[in-house]
C-alpha cells in the first residue's frame, strides 16, 4: 500500500517537450512510473522517445487514461496548466513549476477547489512524490530510497525531502510514499492532507515530517497529530539557527499567531507528542528508534 | 520586494488612493524646494524600510523654509537602526481628526485573502490584535469572487469608525484591493488611514511588498531601485542573482535548496561551528551559478573553510562538480573546501572531482562528517 500514487497510476507531462520536461518525465519512466503521454499544443502528433504528444490534457486524458499530471511550464504559464488539468478531470495534479505568482496560486487553487473538487493539487513548486520501486513523479532523486515501509514521509524543503530518504534508506529504513508539498504560500496539498492519507494507510507505520520556518503550517499539523493521529511521528525543522528570515510585515505575523520561529514550532509539536529532532540525521535516528519498537 | 513609503505612495496614487502631495529629495536644497512646492506645513520623513523611524527622529514637522532645512539636514544620512537614510519624502502635513489601520494580505492558513480594519490605527497592531482583538474587523475574501461593495461596506460597518468615514473608506479599500490584486502584492497595509476633520479619508503611510514571482508581468517595477545599503557580501550575491544572508561565523555554506541551506547552517552549529553565511543556490544551478557562488564565499574574507552542501533532485551532480572545478580554475581559492554530494547524476559529479581532490578539497559521504571537517578546518586555520 502507499498514498496517492502506485504502480497503476498512469501519468501525463504538462511540457514534456521542454528541456526539463523531457529529462524529468524520461527519468521518471526509467523508474518505472507509467509515463502515458505528454501535453504541447505545438508538438501534437509527435513522441519523446516512444511517449505520444497531445495537443490538450483533455484529449491525452481520452486517449491513455491518466489520473495523475505533472505540471512542468515556466512559471507564466502555470496557472492556464493547472486548471486545463483540472477541468479535463485529472486527479492528483503534481506542479513542480516554481516562481508562480502568489495571487495566482491563490486564484487557482480556490477555483480548483470549488469547480473541481474531485482534483488535488500537488505543490506548486515542490519536488513531487515517490512511491518506492512504484510510481515517482517530479525532481525525487529516486535510486536514494528504499521501497516498502513502514515509514511515510512529508516534507515542505524539496531537498529535505531527498535528505531524509536518504537517511532513512541509511539506516535501512524502508518509505511507503515520499510527499513533497513545497514551501510556496499556497500549496495545494498541506501537512495535514498527507498525515490524514498516512494515518489510514495500512502499511504506513510510523511518519516522518520535515518543516521549516515561517508561517504556520507545522502548528496546524501539531494540532492535527494531537487530536487525530494514532501513528507516531518524527520531525525536524529546518531554521533552528536561523536569523530573522524574511520580513513578514505586521499583518502577517498577526495571521500566524505565531513568531513562526523553529523553537515555537518545535514546542507545539513536542507538546502534541512529536518526537523532534535538532536536524536531519537525529531525525532519521530517532525514527530507527521508533521503526524498532514497532 | 518591499517598497520604500513614497513608493509605495505612487503606487496606490495609481490606483486612485488619495495620499498627500509630496515630493521626493536626496538633498537638503532638493527637500526645501519640495517642500516650497507642496506648501507648509510640511512633514520630513526619512525613507528606511525599518519601523521606529518616528522615535529615532526620522519624521519631523516644518513650518516653513528654515525648518524644513534643519530637518532635512539631520535626517539625511542619519543612522536609524543600522539604515543610513539616503533619501527623505516631504509631504504637505495633514490634519487628523481620527487615524485607522487598513490592510490586505494572504491568510496562508485559510488560502483566502485577508482583510483588516481597526479604528484604532497609528499604533502597534500587533499589540491592538492582541489586547483588543474586538477591535480588528477581518474579511474573508475569496480570490476567485474579489471583494464586492456590498461586502465591503459590512466590513467597515463592523470596524465601528466614524460614520462620518464610511463611504471614504470604502472606497479606498476597494481600491487598496485593486491594488492588492492588480499591482501583484503580498502585502498593502496604511497605517495611519486618516479622517480629517473635514471629513477625507486619506492614506497617510504606505507599506507594500510585492511579489518578486510575478516580476515578468510588471516591468515597471524596474524603477523601484533599491536605496538601502545592503552587506557589501549580500550586494555582491543579489548582483549574481544568489540567494544569501550574511552571517557572522567562519564557515561558508554553499547548498541548493532553503530548507538545506537551513539545515546546514543547523548542523554546522551542532557540530560546534559557526556559518558565515547562508546561501541557497536554488533548484536547477548550472555549473557558472556554482562558481559564481564559490566566488562570493571567496570574497569574504571572514570565511576560514567552506562546506558545499549538496542533493541534487533538479540540480544536476555533475553541474555543480563543473561549477567547482571551474571556480578552482578561474579564481584563487583561499579556503579548504570540504564537499558533500548527493543525488541526481551524484556519481558522475565525484567522478568529476575525483581528480581534483586534495588536503584542499575534501569529500565526505554524509553531511554530519562533512560539517565536522568543515568545521575542524576553520578551527585549524
Amino acid at each position: 500500500m502507499s498514498i496517492l500514487v502506485n504502480a497503476d497510476t498512469k501519468v501525463i507531462v504538462q511540457g514534456l517537450t521542454g528541456g526539463q520536461g523531457r529529462f524529468y518525465g524520461l527519468r521518471n519512466r526509467a523508474y518505472g512510473t507509467k509515463v502515458v503521454g505528454g501535453v504541447s499544443p505545438k508538438k501534437a502528433g509527435t513522441d519523446i522517445e516512444g511517449i505520444p504528444v497531445f495537443a490538450s490534457v483533455k484529449e491525452a486524458v481520452a486517449e491513455t487514461g491518466a489520473t495523475a499530471s505533472m505540471v512542468i511550464v515556466p512559471a507564466p504559464a502555470a496557472a492556464d496548466a493547472v486548471l486545463e488539468a483540472a477541468e479535463a478531470g485529472v486527479a492528483l495534479i503534481v506542479a513542480v513549476t516554481e516562481g508562480i505568482p502568489m495571487h495566482d496560486e491563490a486564484s487557482f487553487y480556490n477555483r480548483v477547489k470549488r469547480d473541481f473538487p474531485a482534483s488535488r493539487i500537488l505543490g506548486p513548486n515542490c519536488p513531487g512524490l515517490l512511491t518506492p520501486g512504484e510510481c515517482n513523479i517530479g525532481f525525487i532523486p529516486a535510486e536514494v530510497a528504499k521501497a516498502g515501509g513502514p515509514v511515510g514521509i512529508v516534507s515542505r524543503s524539496g531537498t529535505l525531502t531527498y535528505q531524509a530518504l536518504n537517511e532513512l534508506a541509511g539506516l535501512g529504513i524502508g518509505v511507503t510514499t515520499c510527499v513533497g508539498i513545497g514551501g510556496d504560500p499556497v500549496p495545494g496539498t498541506s501537512f495535514i492532507d498527507c498525515l490524514e492519507l498516512f494515518e489510514a494507510d495500512p502499511q504506513t507505520k510510523a511518519v516522518i515530517m520535515f518543516g521549516e520556518i515561517g508561517g504556520s503550517a507545522e502548528e496546524e499539523a501539531a494540532a492535527f497529530i494531537k487530536a487525530r493521529m494514532s501513528k507516531p511521528v518524527v520531525s525536524y525543522i529546518a531554521g533552528v539557527t536561523a536569523p530573522p528570515g524574511k520580513k513578514m510585515g505586521h499583518a502577517g505575523a498577526i495571521i500566524s499567531g505565531s513568531k513562526g520561529t523553529a523553537q515555537a514550532k518545535m514546542a507545539v509539536l513536542e507538546d502534541a507528542g512529536v518526537r523532534v529532532a535538532t536536524n536531519p540525521t537525529a531525525a532519521g535516528e530517532l525514527m530507527a528508534e521508533v521503526v524498532a519498537g514497532l | 520586494m518591499d517598497l520604500f513609503e513614497y513608493q509605495g505612495k505612487q503606487l496606490f496614487a495609481r490606483y486612485g488612493i488619495p495620499v498627500s502631495d509630496g515630493a521626493v529629495a536626496d538633498t537638503v536644497d532638493e527637500a526645501v524646494a519640495g517642500a516650497d512646492r507642496v506648501g507648509y506645513p510640511v512633514v520630513v520623513k526619512a525613507q528606511v524600510q525599518v519601523g521606529g523611524r518616528g522615535k529615532a527622529g526620522g519624521v519631523k514637522l516644518a513650518n516653513n523654509a528654515e525648518e524644513a532645512r534643519e530637518h532635512a539636514g539631520n535626517i539625511l544620512g542619519l543612522d536609524i537602526k543600522g539604515h543610513v537614510v539616503q533619501r527623505i519624502w516631504v509631504e504637505h502635513a495633514s490634519d487628523i481628526a481620527e487615524e485607522y489601520y487598513a490592510s490586505f494580505t494572504l491568510d496562508r492558513a485559510a488560502k483566502k485573502y485577508l482583510g483588516m480594519l481597526s479604528a484604532q490605527g497609528g499604533v502597534e497592531i500587533e499589540q491592538v490584535a492582541v489586547e483588543s482583538p474586538d477591535a480588528l474587523a477581518r474579511v474573508e475574501v475569496d480570490p476567485v469572487d474579489g471583494l464586492s461593495a456590498a461586502n465591503c461596506r459590512v466590513w467597515v460597518e463592523a470596524a465601528k469608525l466614524n460614520p462620518a468615514a464610511t463611504d471614504g473608506a470604502v472606497d479606498i479599500l476597494l481600491k487598496l484591493y485593486e491594488a492588492f490584486v492588480g499591482a501583484d502584492a503580498d502585502l498593502v497595509e496604511i497605517n495611519p488611514l486618516i479622517l480629517t476633520p473635514d471629513g477625507r479619508v486619506h492614506a497617510l503611510d504606505a507599506k507594500v511588498s510585492l511579489d518578486d514571482n510575478a516580476r515578468f508581468r510588471h516591468p515597471e517595477w524596474d524603477d523601484f531601485t533599491g536605496l538601502e545599503k545592503l552587506d557589501p557580501r549580500e550586494r555582491e550575491a543579489s548582483e549574481r542573482g544568489l540567494q544569501y544572508v550574511g552571517l557572522e561565523g567562519d564557515v561558508g555554506l554553499i547548498a541548493n535548496g532553503a530548507g538545506l541551506a537551513m539545515a546546514t547552517c543547523d548542523i554546522v552549529h551542532e557540530v560546534g561551528g559557526k556559518p558565515a553565511n547562508f546561501l541557497d543556490i536554488g533548484g536547477g544551478a548550472s555549473a557558472q551559478v556554482m562558481a559564481n557562488a564559490l566566488e562570493v564565499i571567496n570574497n569574504d574574507p571572514s570565511v576560514k573553510a567552506i562546506f558545499i552542501n549538496i542533493f541534487g533532485g533538479i540540480t544536476k551532480g555533475e553541474e555543480v562538480a563543473n561549477g567547482i572545478v571551474q571556480a578552482l580554475e578561474q579564481v584563487d581559492i583561499s579556503s579548504p573546501i570540504v564537499i558533500r554530494l548527493d543525488g541526481t547524476n551524484a556519481e558522475q559529479g565525484r567522478e568529476i572531482l575525483k581528480s581534483h581532490e586534495s588536503d584542499r578539497l575534501v569529500s565526505k559521504p554524509t553531511m554530519v562528517e562533512a560539517a565536522r571537517t568543515a568545521v575542524q578546518m576553520a578551527k585549524g586555520a
